[in-house]
């Protein structure tokens, strides 16, 4: 245990100490303000509700959460210093835990930065009807699990290779065709399209964002987890495979 | 402290290690010699519980390096070849970092972060970021966060590659110094190295030990050992005579004459008191001597002998 919270911390050191991650921050802010504000038209709805965020935040989190976790395992393979971590003594899940909650909190982060935006409408909003907190509150947990989700994947794909770009490319990739089979139309044209939807990060976001919690959701969210992140210590564990 | 038993590696086709077997004492600084690409990176690779053998055991301390692989590492210290760091961190963060995942806590841990950061001479550059240090410096910082926990044995690979002489010669004292309490295995290609530093060298060529002793042993098994040189004044074909007549010389070869004098490079089976039956007879035969030595063999022939 102490060493998930020492490979955390050790992460989120690095992730404040890097100027990357304040870029990060401040495109991810932009973008999604800007498609909440103009592409959603959020003025001309005249409507206080943030729906029209949280529908575009498995497009956001499609690019921004592989960029994330692309340099986690691929860096260390690249500079050598994943035989300096692996050769001290530390199990692997330990070190795959440990980096993946350390991206988890920089998510997080990035999730906090938009609590402006809840604030502002609540400003907006008619005095008679006031915005309810709790379906965005859900929203927002529904984000969280999503974009953990595409974490996982990108942590996974990164400790394939040691080139960044393909972990970025293939983490995006798989995330695509995850969130893709989760749309009715795209699923529809497939053979047990619906249960293959049913293996979607997208289909179990679609009720969350709209503020209803299934506790179903919230299984299938951390078992996807789990299996990601169990394909991440089986590829860091291939080295030993004889 | 460390046995190695007939282990075998391959990357794909390529046979890196063809069953290599040696065993090493508590307390020796053992140099481990080789061309590039021999197999000395993995062994250590494997010694140190990064990847398995394909075959063949290996044992650190009592433990065996694939069952018992978490008290292995916590028994090693281990600097990797070209010393891999995360160059983002500082190096007072960095050796904290290492420390912790060693167990080390606490009060404790800064005392021990002060101790390598003196042993290791780094006072400069404590606050300093890894990426911003010069490759002695970074090299020091390897061997300081191999060395924070205290291990019984320490793995070097290459620890003095890219250095310059000075540094070289600083890093050398100072596993010359840490090896008078720990056990140390160091790879190099540099072969004065060995002969400065270590007790012992094993030489690796091709995936196999191909020779193991101290360096003065194996320098002694080399063909260039048993000459000795003698420049010698007086009549060419009789000195060459009288010196062939030596017990145990086999064959003189003479160069370089002028001015009456001339130079007798003599082989013998064992070299030991050669130099000595030469200048007898010289004196005997009242001819006069101004040069004689016996020829060591470097480390340079033993090696290009032992790994061709």
């Amino acid at each position: 245990m102490s060493n998930i919270y020492r490979l955390l911390k050790k992460e989120v050191a690095g992730y404040i100490n890097s100027p990357s991650t304040y870029i990060f921050l401040i495109i991810f802010l932009i973008t999604g303000s800007c498609l909440f504000f103009y592409v959603n038209s959020f003025f001309k709805a005249g409507q206080a509700t943030l729906v029209g965020f949280f529908i575009y935040i498995p497009w956001l989190f499609l690019f921004f959460v592989p960029a994330i976790a692309m340099r986690i395992w691929a860096e260390e393979k690249k500079a050598g210093t994943q035989e300096l971590l692996m050769t001290m003594p530390v199990r692997d899940f330990e070190v795959v835990l440990g980096k993946y909650l350390g991206a988890f909190v920089l998510l997080l982060a990035a999730l906090v930065c938009t609590f402006p935006l809840p604030i502002l409408i609540h400003h907006f909003a008619d005095k008679n009807t006031p915005i309810d907190w709790g379906p965005i509150w859900c929203a927002y947990l529904g984000a969280l699990l999503f974009g953990s989700t595409i974490l996982a994947i990108g942590t996974w794909t990164s400790s394939l290779t040691e080139n960044q770009i393909i972990a970025f490319i293939l983490g995006c990739s798989i995330s695509f065709a995850l969130i893709l089979v989760g749309y009715p139309f795209v699923a529809g044209l497939l053979p047990y399209g619906e249960v293959i939807s049913g293996i979607s990060p997208y289909t179990h976001f679609v009720s969350m964002y709209r503020g209803v919690i299934d506790s179903s959701d919230i299984v299938y969210y951390l078992s996807a987890i789990a299996f990601f992140l169990f394909l991440n210590t089986r590829s860091v564990e291939s080295r030993k495979w004889k | 402290m460390i046995t190695v038993d007939s282990i075998t590696k391959s990357y794909g086709p390529t046979r890196a290690l063809k069953g290599v077997s040696f065993s090493i004492n508590k307390g020796e600084i053992v140099g481990f010699l080789g061309p590039n690409g021999a197999g000395k990176s993995t062994t250590m690779k494997i010694l140190t519980c990064y990847m398995p053998a394909d075959s063949g055991t290996a044992t650190v301390a009592g433990y065996d390096v694939f069952d018992n692989s978490l008290e292995v590492r916590r028994a090693i210290g281990y600097l990797p070849e070209s010393a891999p760091l995360y160059y983002d961190m500082s190096v007072v963060d960095f050796l904290k970092f290492v420390g912790g995942i060693r167990g080390i806590r606490g009060e404790k841990l800064r005392k021990r972060t002060r101790e390598v950061v003196l042993q290791t001479g780094l006072q400069g550059a404590v606050g300093k970021n890894i990426g911003e240090l010069s490759k002695g410096y970074r090299q020091r910082v390897g061997l300081a966060q191999a060395l924070i926990h205290e291990p019984d044995i320490l793995v070097l690979d290459e620890p003095t590659s890219g250095l310059d002489p000075n540094q070289i010669k600083e890093i050398r004292d100072l596993i010359r110094d840490i090896g008078k309490e720990k056990t140390v295995i160091l790879s190099t290609h540099i072969l004065p190295e060995v002969t400065a530093t270590c007790d012992r060298a094993i030489i690796i060529s091709d995936g196999r030990v191909v020779a193991s002793g101290t360096p003065q042993e194996l320098m002694a098994r080399s063909k260039g050992a048993n000459n000795v040189v003698a420049r010698v004044r007086g009549p060419q074909a009789e000195v060459e005579k009288t010196l062939t007549s030596i017990t145990g010389v086999h064959h003189v070869d003479v160069s370089d004459a002028a001015d009456g004098t001339a130079r007798y490079k003599i082989f013998a089976e064992n070299a030991r008191e050669l130099p000595e039956l030469v200048f007898q007879k010289v004196v005997e035969k009242k001819w006069s001597l101004s040069e004689l030595h016996a020829d060591t063999a470097s480390m340079e022939d033993v090696f290009a002998e032992l790994t061709k």
